[in-house]
Parts: C-alpha cells; structure tokens; sequence
C-alpha cells in the first residue's frame, strides 16, 4: 500500500505536470482538490484515464470521482481493491 | 474613422531560445528544446504562475510574450481594456497531432483530456485573459504569414471604435519545435507610430 501511494504520488505529479510540487510535500490525506493540490476539472478528468490506463479500472460515473480522488489515501485504497492490472 | 493616430507602446519577440524586447535581447540560452526554454525563461523572469506548466507549447509561447508586454500595464484597481487579437499559421496543429497520437491506436486508446482542451488556437487568448483578468475582446486569425495590414487595420477599428483602450497584438506561430513570437501593445499615446510598413519591419528584425 505505500509503494502504491508513492507511485501515485509520481503519477500525479508527472501526469499534472506540477512542476512545483516536491513528492514529499503530498501528504497521504492532503486533499487533491480545493485547499489542497488544488487540482481542477481537467485534472480529475485526467485521473479518470489514469485510472483505466495504469491500473485496468474504469469509472462508468465520473461522479464517483468524487469521493476516490478526494487524497492518496482514498485513491490508493480504491486502486487496491478494484484495479485489474 | 482610421484617422486617430495610433501607436506602439511596446513589442516583443521570442525565437531560436532568445528573447528579445523593444528591441533589446533580455534572455537568450544556448540551442535547447522549447520545453526547456520557455521553463527557464518562467523561471528566469520569476512569474509565478503554476497553471503555466500545463499549458501547450502555443500558449506557453504566447503568455511568456503577454507576461512581458502586460507586466506594467495592468492596473489591479479597475478593469483594463486591453483587447487581444492574435494570429499565425499553423493554428493548434502541434497540439492536434499529439492529441491524434493519443487516439490512433484502437489497442492503446487513451485520449487526454488536459491536451484536448488544447486543441484550439484560441485558447492561448483565455490563457492571457485569465491570467490578467481581462474581460476584453479577443480574436484568433489564421494567415499563411504574417498580415500586417490586417492586423494594424483590426487594432486601429477597436481603438478608434473605442471597443478598447489599448490592443495587445501577436503573431505566435508553434509547430514541431519550430516557434515565433512577435507581439506588440498598441495605443493612442507613445512615440513608434502604428503604421502597417513599422509593424512589419519590426517583425521582420
């Protein structure tokens, strides 16, 4: 579960192109969106390819998004039970 | 109605890894990849901008040229009226083709939604508009090269129309690493006339 984390840490810093955000400056349970990586529309978009790219998982309601991306944590938690690859 | 004076304020021009403004070259790097260049030129001029680093390779192009030309021209206390017309060749082709590598394999079919929302030219105009909250009139033209009397004639109506207070206007032409940007602020005060042969002999330098 942490190299997963970690992984999505790299994943998203590299897909986002945050360029100024260091790896160690996420924290697990920081938010993505909002106060947090203040990540956009475009970016959860982004997450949802991400998703069925990396780890086989596709979203039918990007809705659902909401609750999986809301940190690390919970996206690492979804991709461990649902991934297919 | 084209009778009013109008006149360059300033003007800007990004090519082979230097840039050059009001005719001086202010940051120049060795022969690199724009991916490279435009990121020390970001850091270079200390614009802190996040979004910039998502952008394509077209609206990086043309925000560096407006961050240069707006820096001291937006007033924060009121609405500025700075209308952006722009134009150049190979409209969003750059970012097309990569967008049509991301669909063309049926077996690898991942279309990125973060290089979709690229694939306009005129989306490097909300770029500049939102960076600098300016709520004016903007148009993207298509031209096989640079039009100068198109461009000097549409500045000279919304100045003249008083559609705007001042005009931002660009050429910013991106395609497979090949880029040129010439971008100049138009006025109805200032010392460079704005006349079609000065605003070509300008981008010609």
């Amino acid at each position: 579960m942490e190299a997963l984390k970690q992984e999505l840490k790299e994943k998203i810093i590299d897909i986002l192109n945050l360029e100024d955000i260091k790896l160690e400056e996420i924290n697990d349970n920081d938010p993505l969106f909002g106060d947090g990586l203040g990540l956009d529309s475009i970016d959860a978009l982004e997450l949802i390819v991400m998703l069925d790219k990396d780890y086989g998982i596709k979203l039918v309601d990007p809705k659902e998004g909401k609750t999986i991306f809301q940190s690390i944590e919970t996206m690492a938690a979804y991709i461990k039970e649902n991934r297919t690859k | 109605m084209l009778d009013n004076k109008t006149y360059i304020q300033s003007f800007c021009t990004i090519q082979n890894n230097e840039i050059i403004l009001d005719g001086a070259s202010i940051f120049k790097l060795e022969p690199t990849t724009f991916l490279d260049f435009s990121k020390k030129a970001y850091q270079y001029f200390e614009i802190n901008y996040s979004k910039f680093f998502k952008m394509d390779n077209l609206s990086k192009l043309a925000f560096l040229g407006a961050e240069l030309l707006l820096e001291n021209e937006i007033n924060n206390t009121k609405e500025n009226n700075i209308a952006l017309v722009f134009a150049n060749k190979s409209s969003s082709l750059d970012t097309d083709v990569k967008y049509q590598n991301s669909i063309s394999d049926a077996e690898n079919y991942f279309p990125s939604p973060a290089v979709f929302v690229y694939t306009l030219p005129n989306i490097c105009l909300g770029e500049i508009s939102i960076r600098h909250q300016l709520k004016s009139e903007n148009s993207f033209f298509i031209f096989d090269a640079f039009n100068s009397a198109f461009m000097t004639n549409y500045a000279k109506v919304l100045l003249d129309s008083n559609k705007a207070d001042k005009v931002l206007c660009g050429w910013v032409e991106y395609f497979d690493e090949e880029y040129k940007a010439f971008l100049y602020l138009v006025g109805r005060e200032g010392n460079l006339e704005h006349k079609i042969e000065t605003v070509l002999t300008e981008y010609n330098k």
